[in-house]
């Protein structure tokens, strides 16, 4: 997509709003939306369509067990197509289906930590799994059925996102990149974008990979690095009863309209632009991706593949989110979910929006997020843990 | 030393199964003059048509939009690969210059470095015929794969008997495999002429041809000598359906009033488009360009955007005239082959000619006039163009209705093809919007009341045919590939619960691969 910039100089920039959301991805979208439903006046911008990046390539989990929003993540998305008022596609439960011992190790592991936290996970064997599964085959070791979690259609929700945001008196403003920041007297007081200044009393970045860099002249450092993920798409096949069903190193769901959308396998980092991804191409990583998924699901193996796709997604260091209000400048809230943010997007933006009203997250503890675990990073960490591109690994 | 990620893609694709100094995709006029001239030139050369296509595929109208008129002989598959080669004696002559002919083998993805893509151990080809998928590597790719047919919907466009003038000339000139015996053809340009001539040559009845333009847009006196009628300023309303499909047309004429033409096929003839697919499911570059069909490829002579990647015949540009203008193809093959090896080639003439939207919008505009809302846009997915212009979800999802439509998108931003598909799900089924791209993109031009060039592609992606999850599976896998594989990023840190973070049991989670 060429932006129009002429166009958009011509267009009458807003002055500005209480809250100005820089990204218009999953996680800024809920947070807005949030901060909508408590009367705040907020404006989202994003250099681009809404849910354009990670947010709506996704594999539409939302089932994330390791998370201190697991708990509010689950009880919000039963009730997320009434509380946005547009569909989300989301339906409950998970199988994830184990084709090796070692995948079934692992799945009956997460099992436990899943029990752990007081939910229902039944074990299956070869034979339950084979019932459970319609598409199963004799190469099925066993399954876990995870009777909470789930999953949703990323690109409908995200939109959900931004129209139930707008019927709330909420502004998107999509093509409209942040070029900077504008700072006062130690305070963030608005965005430059090519429309003019755009003013704030409170910012939130979540801006995806773009965040670091927009962050770091408001002495905000916020380490990330970015890489390209890929997923495959069949033909539409019968109703799987669980159309969360996954594994053999494979995240996805079966779409309610009967496609298979699944992805996993290795990744290629990537370096940043200011400006966003100039391409997102896929590999020939669909065929390996189209193998697993043959050999998850035997009876599929007929199943046409129509596309590929892939996705820029953010990593922090650890892996680990960051939703934070640094004490300074104070009046800016940070928040990436490195590369896990779809599922948890219910909970991320009401944490985001406890953050910027109420000054803490008022129904988890969330204090293993913040920014200040990364204080002592070495400038070169990219390189220590070998996330850089293909080029600068041969370079090296 | 700096440490290499594990889990990344570095290191993991193995070299491809082949590699050729020349692929040509694509055994059209074009692309069979580039084999040759390539070949004669020394080059080691390799040409892939997908033709004979499977019956599945034909099915699915691949690569031609054939509608259900694809006869059982289609199925015979040894049968057509002979028919194949024997209806045209340029294969023959690209067999004896050494050319590696490889016929019913499908080219489903370009893969080349760029931004976004840094891994491969070298551009390759995708390809794949009826029991494997394999890689080619390439020094230089020639893409000869023509055009396809320009799909514009009615009611009863869905049912077996209507088809595009491209595949009834597939089916009745290269396989004699064409279903019907009576047809009707929209359009009288070139293209319909031509399909017209054809039938009527191979003792196909043509019932009328349809205009809906004042005038013949061609030449139509000799159809009019062997007794077609011809009637302009004329629509079609709907296709009647019978029990073997088709039964016969409905059109409009200039007065309003409907007439009944019985008939088992319709032809749309209307326009070509550029098949560019593969280049820019690869990231080349395309510009949105009437004179040329449509969306076509950015050209240097006949060098795309991508390094070592050449475009000839109709995939540069759809050039006026009947189908295949052989000489002029083939002058664009044998330029295309020089210029990949490096030697002098007198640039080809771009396909000159007038833009094509202007008709192609006048065909849309009186569809629409005598059309409903619920005449699909979009035959796989269901999508009428009243879903299209509402941005209405999937009707199985039993949304409650919404008050937003494309008015109020387009107060959100420009129109965006791509966001209308993941919304409506239209050009998201088994066809691979071969027969629907064009007819949203024309939709949403008339519902946005802006150009149809300001409509942005609505995107292609590999693979760009729909082949089984078990035939791609075969692609050649490393070890590497295997034994680094992880269903996320691999980074143990991320699934540790997070109340066992900084705990001692935190080393228990940080083993083996998690998931979502």
């Amino acid at each position: 997509m060429v932006m129009d910039m002429d166009g958009l100089r011509d267009a009458a920039a807003p002055k500005g709003a209480e809250v100005v959301v820089v990204g218009g991805g999953v996680t800024g979208l809920s947070a807005a939306w949030w901060l909508a439903r408590s009367g705040v006046d907020v404006l989202v911008i994003d250099k681009g369509v809404v849910g354009w990046e990670a947010s709506g390539r996704n594999g539409g989990g939302c089932s994330h067990y390791q998370s201190p929003l697991f708990l509010e993540e689950q009880r919000l998305w039963p009730q997320m197509d009434a509380l946005l008022g547009y569909p989300t596609e989301h339906r409950p439960e998970r199988i994830i289906l184990a084709v090796t011992q070692g995948q079934w190790d692992q799945y009956r592991r997460i099992a436990g930590i899943i029990r752990s936290q007081g939910f229902a996970v039944d074990e299956l064997d070869p034979a339950q799994a084979r019932e459970a599964v319609p598409l199963a085959g004799d190469n099925a070791v066993g399954a876990i059925h995870v009777r909470t979690g789930g999953h949703a259609n990323p690109q409908r929700t995200v939109q959900a996102y931004a129209w139930a945001l707008q019927d709330l008196g909420g502004r998107v403003l999509q093509h409209m990149p942040a070029l900077g920041l504008v700072l006062r007297g130690g305070r963030v007081v608005g965005v430059a974008t090519p429309a003019g200044e755009i003013g704030c009393d409170h910012l939130v970045v979540a801006a995806g990979p773009q965040a670091e860099g927009l962050l770091l002249p408001a002495g905000i450092r916020l380490p990330l690095a970015a890489a390209r993920a890929e997923m495959i798409v069949t033909e539409p096949l019968p109703p799987l009863r669980v159309g969360g069903t996954d594994g053999n190193g494979l995240y996805g769901r079966q779409t309610l309209r009967g496609n298979l959308a699944y992805g996993g396998g290795p990744h290629e980092w990537l370096d940043t632009e200011a400006a966003g991804p100039r391409g997102r191409p896929a590999s020939p990583l669909l065929a390996n991706l189209s193998r697993r998924l043959a050999e998850l699901f035997p009876k599929a193996a007929h199943a046409r593949v129509l596309r590929s796709w892939a996705g820029i997604v953010e990593n922090t260091p650890d892996g680990r989110p960051v939703i934070d209000r640094p004490a300074d400048p104070g009046n800016v809230t940070v928040c990436t979910m490195s590369g896990v943010g779809f599922g948890l997007s219910p909970a991320s933006g009401h944490a985001v929006r406890d953050l910027v009203v109420e000054g803490r997250c008022s129904f988890a503890e969330i204090g293993k997020l913040g920014l200040d675990r990364f204080r002592d990073l070495p400038a070169d960490w990219r390189e220590r843990q070998g996330w850089v591109t293909p080029a600068a690994e041969r370079a090296a | 030393m700096a440490t290499v990620d594990p889990k990344s893609l570095h290191g993991k694709f193995p070299a491809s199964r082949e590699h050729v100094e020349v692929l040509v995709v694509g055994a059209g006029p074009a692309g069979t003059a580039a084999a040759i001239a390539a070949a004669r030139l020394g080059a080691k050369v390799k040409l892939v048509d997908e033709n004979p296509v499977s019956g599945g595929l034909a099915g699915l109208d691949v690569p031609l939009f054939f509608g259900g008129r694809a006869g059982a002989a289609l199925g015979n598959g040894q049968r057509m690969l002979e028919r194949v080669f024997a209806a045209d004696p340029k294969l023959e002559e690209a067999f004896e210059a050494g050319v590696d002919l490889a016929l019913g083998t499908t080219a489903w993805g370009l893969f080349a470095h760029g931004p976004g893509l840094q891994t491969l151990p070298g551009p390759v080809v995708g390809l794949a015929d009826e029991g494997d998928a394999w890689l080619c590597g390439f020094d230089r790719l020639i893409l000869a794969t023509g055009a396809r047919d320009l799909v514009l919907f009615f009611e009863g466009a869905d049912q077996p008997g209507v088809m595009g003038a491209q595949a009834l000339h597939a089916l009745l000139g290269r396989y004699e495999a064409f279903d019907g015996r009576e047809v009707v053809i929209l359009g009288t340009g070139d293209l319909a002429v031509a399909a017209a001539t054809l039938a009527l040559d191979r003792g196909v009845a043509v019932a009328a041809m349809v205009e809906v333009r004042d005038a013949p847009e061609a030449d139509v006196a000799p159809l009019l000598a062997r007794g077609v009628p011809v009637l302009t300023g004329t629509v079609i309303r709907a296709a009647e359906r019978g029990p073997f499909g088709v039964a016969a047309a409905l059109l409009v004429g200039p007065d309003g009033a409907e007439r009944r033409v019985p008939c088992d096929t319709v032809c749309l003839a209307v326009d070509r488009v550029p098949a560019v697919e593969l280049l820019e499911a690869a990231g080349g570059a395309l510009v949105a360009d009437g004179a040329r069909g449509g969306f076509a490829p950015r050209l240097v002579g006949p060098a795309s955007s991508i390094a070592g990647v050449f475009v000839a015949g109709d995939a540069a540009g759809v050039a006026p005239g009947p189908a295949g203008d052989a000489s002029a193809a083939r002058a664009w093959g044998v330029a295309a082959a020089r210029a990949a090896l490096g030697y002098d080639a007198p640039a080809p003439a771009p396909a000159a000619g007038r833009d094509r939207n202007p008709y192609r919008l006048d065909w849309m505009r009186r569809l629409l006039a005598v059309g409903t809302p619920d005449v699909l846009a979009c035959q796989c997915e269901d999508v009428t163009r009243g879903d299209v212009l509402g941005v209405r979800p999937p009707r199985y999802l039993g949304a409650p209705a919404s008050p937003r439509a494309l008015d109020t998108l387009l107060g959100d931003g420009p129109v965006n093809q791509d966001q209308i598909k993941r919304l409506t799900r239209a050009c998201m089924g088994a066809c691979q919007a071969r027969r629907c791209r064009e007819q949203v993109a024309l939709l949403l031009a008339l519902g946005a009341q802006i150009p149809v060039e300001a409509v942005p592609l609505a995107g292609y992606r590999a693979p760009v045919r729909p082949l089984p999850l078990g035939l791609l599976g075969r692609l050649d896998e490393r070890p590497e590939m295997r034994d680094g594989w992880d269903v996320w990023f691999g980074i143990p840190t991320q699934w540790v619960p997070y109340d066992d973070i900084g705990t001692e049991r935190e080393a228990e989670h940080l083993r083996g691969n998690m998931h979502l």
